[in-house]
């Protein structure tokens, strides 16, 4: 039997001695490290030498993250907003925990609209991205906000407004990641 | 996309218990993330540890990086410098001769402002550099102004020490790792730094607005009384930044103070030297006696 693509579970089959033609199965290596290791590298993508004088640079491990969660259902479980946020927030200069909290808030808000609207189509998805990558920035603010001084929201605007015309982009890697992540 | 196949796992009990976990699990994760902000906002630098190790795995990533990018800006301008090159060299020859008698005039004014400063027993404790690194990432994605100098402790920088570029003020340092530290630039809107006008020493203060520029209110409450193309220098009251630092430049005036912008562009410094704090003994002194007994730097 062929393992299911939308989940990650082991091989069924124990290896074979000589390589087949057909009927390959994939790496479990490469099925499980590729969603992991794109969304860590993501969040890194702040440590590269880009200087802003305002917050301009798209949250790109969100973005990431939200991309391989509306593109496969069920293959990031429930709680994986908190390492993956926690991982974000070391790199991203905001309060430690708070990207643990937000992605973790955003992974059940997907996760009850997919209970609800369980046919989507593309766009719906845009639409639900965009509209928790502006609750998360806001979130963001806030929480940097009880901490510290905090900017005006309005400084947010053209960070939201990239990030939302960035998340097609993202979600395409993402597809592209995936079947290279399925390939046998 | 297709409805993912766990949701609806079926009569094995198994498979719904392990459902029902994960939903456990994940509101527990969502608690606990909660529990480490309020720990991290009560006591910002508790995590500090964290975030240094962060930094020193991707700093030699954004060291290389930078060093290319530099390249490439030097390319760019070493190609742009033989366009045009003769007039410019007869402007330049023309301000170098401009420039040498207010330079000799300038060299005259150190030498006695050397000699009246030793008359009125003055002691110069700051000036001195501890270290001079390149600023390697800045958090582009956060609304926090924070960059990430290539050096730390290896070269003995320490916490609250003023960073500064060729063009002026660029933050102080708030965390040190082994090889990185992490600066709060002037422009974040935590950073509180006191100025003045160059021109008659009017004391104000500047705090950052989080997209490029500071907002410096005078200490006297009435009209703004600033121009636009003011010269705003640090005034080293606090003890912490050095007096006369370069800052900004008035752009516009607002109804109780005005909008600057920091003449050091951080993406743009070719490098940052860390300096010692201004009368860093004073500094301590006034904080171990403050009236409530916790008069701590915030985040620091």
């Amino acid at each position: 039997m062929k393992n299911p693509v939308t989940a990650i579970r082991l091989p069924l089959r124990p290896g074979r001695e000589y390589e087949s033609r057909f009927d390959r199965e994939q790496s479990l290596l490469k099925m499980l490290a590729i969603p992991i290791a794109s969304i860590v590298l993501a969040s890194m993508v702040t440590t590269l030498p880009f200087m802003t004088t305002q917050p301009l640079l798209p949250p790109f491990g969100l973005l990431m993250f939200l991309a391989w969660r509306l593109m496969r259902p069920g293959l990031l479980p429930v709680w994986s907003g908190v390492p993956f946020g926690l991982i974000d927030d070391l790199f991203s200069g905001q309060p430690f925990g708070s990207a643990g909290l937000l992605w973790s808030l955003a992974m059940l808000a997907v996760e009850i609209i997919d209970a609800r609207a369980i046919w989507r189509d593309y766009m719906q998805d845009w639409l639900i991205a965009s509209l928790l990558i502006i609750t998360v920035l806001l979130g963001g603010l806030w929480i940097a906000g009880m901490a510290h001084a905090a900017p005006d929201p309005v400084v947010l605007l053209p960070q939201m407004l990239l990030s939302i015309l960035l998340y097609p982009l993202v979600v395409r890697i993402c597809a592209r990641l995936d079947s290279w992540r399925l390939a046998t | 996309m297709a409805p993912p196949p766990h949701r609806r796992p079926g009569f094995s009990r198994k498979a719904q218990y392990g459902l029902f976990a994960t939903y456990v699990i994940a509101i527990a994760g969502t608690v606990v993330a909660a529990l480490l902000l309020i720990i991290s906002v009560a006591d910002p630098t508790g995590f500090a540890a964290l975030r240094a190790a962060g930094a020193e795995i991707t700093a030699p990533v954004a060291r290389f990086f930078n060093s290319i990018r530099r390249t490439g800006n030097d390319m760019g301008g070493n190609l742009s410098a033989y366009f045009d090159a003769a007039s410019k060299n007869a402007a330049l020859t023309k301000e170098v001769r401009a420039n040498r008698t207010k330079l000799i005039e300038a060299r005259a004014l150190k030498v006695e402002n050397a000699r009246l400063r030793g008359l009125l027993k003055l002691r110069d404790e700051s000036g001195e550099q501890v270290a001079v690194g390149r600023l390697i990432s800045s958090t582009a994605s956060s609304t926090r102004r924070i960059a990430t100098l290539s050096i730390g402790s290896n070269y003995g920088i320490e916490r609250a020490q003023p960073v500064r570029g060729p063009a002026g003020l660029i933050g102080r340092v708030i965390e040190t790792g082994p090889t990185t530290a992490r600066i709060l630039l002037v422009t974040d809107a935590e950073n509180l730094v006191p100025v003045m006008r160059v021109g008659d020493g009017l004391p104000a203060f500047s705090t950052g607005l989080g997209n490029g520029l500071v907002v410096i209110k005078p200490l006297n409450l009435g009209e703004s009384p600033f121009k636009v193309g003011d010269i705003i220098v640090t005034s080293g009251n606090g003890g912490l930044y050095q007096p006369n630092i370069p800052f900004a430049r008035v752009i516009r005036k607002t109804n109780d103070g005005a909008l600057a912008r920091p003449l050091a562009d951080p993406s743009n410094s070719p490098y940052a030297i860390v300096m010692k704090a201004y009368q860093a003994e004073a500094r301590a002194a006034q904080q171990a006696i403050a009236p409530d007994g916790k008069a701590k730097e915030v985040t620091e």
